[in-house]
C-alpha cells in the first residue's frame, strides 16, 4: 500500500491539473459561444452563394469553363482546416483519419494546411505541405480566405493541381462535429440541387451579365472563398466545442480520481493510527 | 403592400448588412452602373467597386459595397457583397493613405506589378472617401 505521503502528494497533483482543464473548458465555453454566433452569421451569405451557383450550374453545364473542365493533372490539391493547439479530444487526429484514410495516394497529394496540428501529423506521414496558413486560425477574416482561395486557384489554373479537395469539421451542434471531405473544383454540386434549380428557374429565366461565360469565371473564385471562409469559421467553432466536451471529461475525470484517492488517503489514515494504537497496548502489556 | 416596392437584402459574409424594401436599387456592376426598378427582369451580374444607393419609401440609403455579385429577380434583389459599409463606418485616414499607396504603386510601374489589382484598390479607396462626404 502506497504510503500516505505518496497519495496526497499525487492527490495535490491531480487536483492541479483538474484546475487547469476547469479553466481550460471555461474559456473554451465563452469562445465556443463567440465562434458559434460567427458561423450562423456566415450562414446566410452561404446558402445565397450556394443557390446562386447551383442556379448558374443548372444552366451553364455545358459551357466550356476553366474551372469547370479537367485540366489533366494527377496532383490533388487538399485545404486541411485543424487546429494550433491540441487538448481537443479527437478533433485534430479525426482530420487526419479522414485523409489517411482516402483513396488519395500520399505522392499525388499537395496539402494547403491551416493549423500546425494537422499539418505537422501530415507531414511526418509524407504528404507534402506546399503552404502553410496556421496563424490564420486564430481569428479567420474573409479577407484570409481570399488569400487562400487565390494561392490555391493559381495553382489550379496553372496547372500545377487537377482537384481541389476542402477537408474541415463541420460544426452540427455543441456536442458534435462531423468530419468533412468536400470537392471543390471541378465543381461538383448535388443533382438533387441542381434539379430543383432548374425547376424553380423554369419559370424565370436568368440573364446573365457579362454573359454566362464570363459571369462563371469571375464567380467561381467567390463561390470557392465563400466556402473556404464558411469552413474556417465553422471550423473554429468545432474546435472550441471539441475542446470544451475533451475538458470537461478531463474535469470529471480528474473529480473521480480525486475522489478515489482521498478514500485510500483515509483508510491509510486509519490504518497507521491502529497500527500505532497497537503497538502502544502491546508495549504498556509488556511493561506490567 | 404598395406593387411599387420589392424586397432587397445586402448579405456579406461577415453578417446580413441590409433587409428591407425599396422602390429603387443603384450599384455599379461590372459592365456599368445599373438601376433596379420593380419587376426587373432575372439577372445575375457582378458587383464592382461603388456606391450603392437604396432608395426606400421614406428616405434615400447609402452604402458601399466591393465586389460580390447580384441576383436579380421581380420581386426581389440580392447582393451578394465581399465587403459592405455604411458611411460611417468607414475610415477615411486609411482610405486616403490606400489611394496613395495604389497611386504609388501604379505609378511606379514595377515589374510584375498586379495593374488590376492595383486599380481595384485605387477604386475602392476613391468610392469609400466619396461616399463618407456624403453622410
Amino acid at each position: 500500500m502506497a504510503s500516505m505521503r505518496d497519495i496526497k502528494r499525487r492527490k495535490q497533483s491531480v487536483s492541479s491539473t483538474q484546475q487547469i482543464t476547469k479553466a481550460m473548458k471555461l474559456v473554451s465555453t465563452v469562445k465556443l459561444q463567440k465562434a458559434r454566433s460567427k458561423a450562423e452569421q456566415t450562414t446566410p451569405y452561404f446558402n445565397a452563394m450556394y443557390n446562386t451557383i447551383c442556379g448558374m450550374l443548372a444552366k451553364a453545364g455545358t459551357v466550356n469553363n476553366k474551372y469547370l473542365r479537367d485540366n489533366g493533372s494527377e496532383k490533388i490539391g487538399v485545404i486541411v482546416i485543424t487546429s494550433n493547439r491540441g487538448l481537443a479530444g479527437g478533433y485534430n487526429s479525426n482530420i487526419v483519419k479522414m485523409i489517411t484514410g482516402s483513396q488519395m495516394n500520399p505522392s499525388d497529394v499537395k496539402l494547403y494546411v491551416i493549423g500546425h496540428k494537422g499539418g505537422e501529423s501530415l507531414a511526418h506521414k509524407g504528404y507534402e505541405v506546399v503552404k502553410d496558413y496556421s496563424p490564420v486560425m486564430e481569428a479567420p477574416t474573409y479577407a484570409d480566405a481570399i488569400a487562400i482561395s487565390n494561392d490555391v486557384l493559381t495553382d489550379y489554373a496553372s496547372g500545377e493541381i487537377g482537384q481541389i479537395y476542402l477537408v474541415y469539421t463541420h460544426f452540427k451542434n455543441t456536442v458534435s462535429q462531423i468530419p468533412k471531405l468536400m470537392k471543390l473544383l471541378p465543381a461538383e454540386i448535388d443533382e438533387a440541387d441542381v434539379e430543383k434549380a432548374k425547376s424553380a428557374s423554369a419559370e424565370a429565366l436568368m440573364n446573365f451579365e457579362p454573359n454566362e461565360e464570363e459571369a462563371l469565371e469571375l464567380i467561381i473564385p467567390k463561390y470557392v472563398t465563400s466556402l473556404v471562409y464558411g469552413a474556417l469559421v465553422e471550423a473554429v467553432a468545432s474546435e472550441n466545442g471539441a475542446r470544451m466536451q475533451a475538458m470537461d471529461s478531463a474535469t470529471n475525470n480528474a473529480e473521480e480520481i480525486i475522489s478515489d484517492l482521498s478514500l485510500k488517503y483515509n483508510r491509510a489514515r486509519q490504518g497507521s493510527i491502529t497500527q500505532e494504537l497497537t503497538e502502544i497496548i502491546a508495549g504498556a502489556e509488556a511493561l506490567s | 403592400m404598395a406593387d411599387n416596392t420589392f424586397k432587397v437584402s445586402i448579405i456579406t459574409p461577415e453578417r446580413s448588412f441590409y433587409e428591407g424594401e425599396a422602390t429603387m436599387v443603384e450599384f455599379n456592376t461590372a459592365c456599368g452602373e445599373i438601376g433596379v426598378l420593380p419587376k426587373h427582369i432575372p439577372l445575375t451580374t457582378v458587383i464592382a467597386p461603388g456606391i450603392c444607393t437604396i432608395t426606400e419609401a421614406d428616405g434615400v440609403k447609402k452604402a458601399a459595397i466591393h465586389a460580390g455579385l447580384a441576383e436579380i429577380l421581380p420581386d426581389k434583389v440580392t447582393l451578394l457583397a465581399e465587403i459592405a459599409e455604411w458611411p460611417d463606418e468607414i475610415d477615411v485616414e486609411r482610405a486616403k493613405k490606400a489611394e496613395e499607396r495604389a497611386k504609388n504603386r501604379l505609378a511606379q510601374k514595377e515589374v510584375g506589378l498586379d495593374v488590376l489589382r492595383a486599380e481595384v484598390a485605387l477604386k475602392k479607396a476613391l468610392v469609400r472617401q466619396e461616399i463618407h462626404q456624403t453622410r
